[in-house]
């Protein structure tokens, strides 16, 4: 084949023939790096790359709002009130005369704030439910798995408001409200992990040893849920901040005047005929945070755990 | 089989159980006093403390919890929802009458996602890396990734405001005016099918590709199969298996959807019920709908599992 392989395959007293030779070659190849393969995967579709570039940029933006922002969430300017995109504006002004542009960058911090608020809180505690529900076998079991499919079986933004309801409205109240609609998700698939990797004869040898249910849930368990959850969780985001979206639409939730896109849409929505921009480029920043975390979700995915393909997205 | 059916119908009476608990200690939660709203609407009536204490017993809000569970919970199984604390009327006339308009809607999008999600997946699949294909992912993409609301509210800007060619709210229902109901229908049911279009069209797409790649499919074709055979007979009754599972998390994503669809397009179902009465802090009201919703669920979902097993002889019923 190339002429390095032809030259040294004659210098040899024994040719070597050239399919035997690539084996060795590939048997000296120094071990894979994990972390390069990681990066290596994760970059190789372009729209991941995309996806990614982004949710930098976005959460860049709500970092430094204050900064990039041309005016305050709250700053009116009564003199332009529902005024059209106009060089000081650069998307108009809503029936408050607050800049629009300037309260959509604002808005990117409510819906990064309770994507990963709500996803934290829902992955950490549907983990140890999860944990809880595989190592108590019997009625504890059953009780929680039950609670379980109950809560999946409520429409999740049905639930969310009836627990936003009982918390009072506010950003804290929302994020518990969309962690308890994701709990199923973690709570199933922990559960299944531990009990499948419960089974193994190697769990038992370790009981054998006398090894603690902590090591074994930290060195055993654990580790093989780990892959997916994360995956879970940056999927995830996308949802979360749809259904903040979906219940400060509502009126429930996140209340005026905080700068939430939901409510920003719903209350351009009044104006729609004279100002569409107010109500539609609000919904435009949610598609785009939402695609870019789907985007980076499914470069995790194919990065850490290619077998999960397809299962995790609905 | 029957013993599957049996068990299967149990564990679904056990989670509409376990979801009325659910639904009736949240609402418990809810702050606001209804009786207090009651009196305020009614400023022009002289209220003493004995006539609310009065009117409270009569609600049968003093009585303690667990009982007023069990008072629910037994009504409700007789088909019996209560009243409406705020405004007198029965809930379970309401209820049936809007039933009726969410599940038509959510009917006819389930439907519309039952047959073109999975066409679209199969011909994307097939059509890999070509025009179609790229269309029907970056669709299906925007259909996952855009919120319901934002989509209706786009779609009534040009359908309704620039074209003028369909109405922007109400309902009619279809046995009173079938012209004017098909048109007020179009955009919810659209926007209501779109999540599941664009999911199925996603799943389908992929347990297409995954069978496309199976032996059995290369020694169809090598065999000399015609093409319809091949498509029918081995690849689509491979592929649907996990798109049949997909169909229970439908149900239950169009249900969910309604709430924000009907509040958009104005639309007197269940969903809007649901919304006006949390934001009226109408109790009974929001139980009864949060758990009405939640039987659809159930019993679809139900329903679905009852299907696979009869479409995959290879469950079982254990």
């Amino acid at each position: 084949m190339d002429n390095a392989g032809a030259i040294r395959a004659k210098t040899r007293i024994i040719p070597i023939p050239e399919d035997e030779f690539e084996v060795l070659e590939d048997q000296l190849l120094p071990p894979v790096n994990e972390f390069k393969r990681f990066i290596r995967v994760f970059f190789a579709r372009k729209i991941v790359i995309f996806g990614a570039a982004l949710l930098g940029l976005m959460i860049l933006t709500a970092i430094l709002a204050d900064v990039v922002a041309p005016y305050g969430p709250y700053a009116q300017d009564l003199k332009n009130v529902l005024a059209g995109p106009t060089g000081a504006h650069i998307l108009g002004t809503d029936s408050l005369g607050r800049d629009l542009f300037s309260r959509i960058i604002h808005g990117t911090r409510v819906a990064l704030l309770v994507g990963f608020f709500s996803v934290i809180v829902g992955a950490s505690v549907g983990t140890v439910i999860g944990l809880i529900a595989g190592f108590s076998e019997g009625i504890l079991q059953t009780l929680l798995m039950r609670a379980t499919d109950a809560i999946m079986a409520i429409p999740s933004l049905v639930l969310s408001l009836l627990i936003v309801g009982a918390l009072k409205n506010g950003i804290p109240a929302v994020v518990i409200a969309v962690a308890v609609s994701m709990f199923p998700g973690y709570i199933r698939m922990v559960n299944g992990q531990v009990l499948s990797v419960k089974q193994n004869d190697y769990i038992m040898a370790e009981k054998a040893m006398g090894a603690s249910w902590g090591r074994i849930i930290f060195q055993h368990i654990l580790p093989n849920c780990m892959s997916p959850i994360i995956v879970m969780m940056t999927m995830m985001m996308g949802t979360s901040i749809m259904a903040e979206a979906g219940m400060s639409f509502l009126g429930i939730g996140i209340t005026p005047p905080i700068a939430a896109w939901g409510a920003m849409c719903y209350d351009g929505y009044k104006y729609l005929m004279t100002n569409p921009l107010l109500s539609i480029a609000p919904g435009f920043a949610i598609m785009l945070l939402v695609f870019s975390f789907n985007m980076v979700g499914d470069g995790l995915r194919d990065a850490l755990d290619p077998r999960l393909r397809g299962t995790l997205s609905e | 089989m029957t013993t599957y059916v049996i068990r299967r119908v149990l564990h679904a009476l056990v989670v509409v159980f376990i979801v009325s608990i659910i639904v009736f200690l949240l609402i418990r939660a809810l702050p606001g006093d209804p009786i207090e709203m009651l009196v305020a609407q009614n400023a022009s009536q002289e209220w003493t403390p004995e006539m609310v204490e009065e009117l409270r017993r009569s609600k049968g809000l003093l009585d303690p919890v667990p009982v007023q569970y069990v008072k629910w919970f037994s009504q409700m199984a007789r088909g019996d929802f209560g009243v409406s604390i705020t405004h007198n009327y029965n809930i379970g006339d309401q209820i049936k009458d809007r039933a009726v308009v969410t599940l038509l809607i959510g009917l006819t999008a389930f439907l519309i996602g039952l047959v073109v999600g999975p066409l679209l997946g199969i011909i994307s699949a097939i059509r890999r890396g070509k025009w179609v294909d790229n269309l029907v992912t970056v669709s299906a993409n925007i259909g996952i990734t855009a919120p319901q609301f934002w989509v209706a509210i786009l779609l009534i800007f040009l359908f309704s405001m620039r074209l003028q060619i369909l109405p922007i709210y109400g309902y009619t229902l279809p046995w009173v005016n079938l012209g004017q109901s098909i048109r007020q229908s179009i955009l919810p049911v659209f926007v209501t099918a779109l999540g599941p279009i664009a999911s199925s069209a996603r799943q389908t797409r992929s347990s297409v590709l995954e069978v496309l790649g199976e032996d059995y499919i290369r020694t169809a074709w090598a065999k000399g199969m015609n093409e319809r055979k091949v498509l029918l007979k081995h690849i689509l009754k491979n592929s649907l298996m996990p798109v049949v599972t997909l169909q229970g998390q439908m149900l239950r994503m169009i249900v969910g959807g309604s709430v924000v669809v009907e509040r958009v397009f104005v639309i007197p179902g269940l969903g809007k019920f649901l919304v006006d009465a949390m934001l009226g802090r109408d109790y009974t009201v929001v139980q009864g709908s949060a758990v009405v919703m939640t039987i659809v669920v159930v019993l679809s979902s139900l329903i679905v599992d009852l299907l696979y097993g009869w479409i995959d002889p290879r469950i079982q019923y254990d």
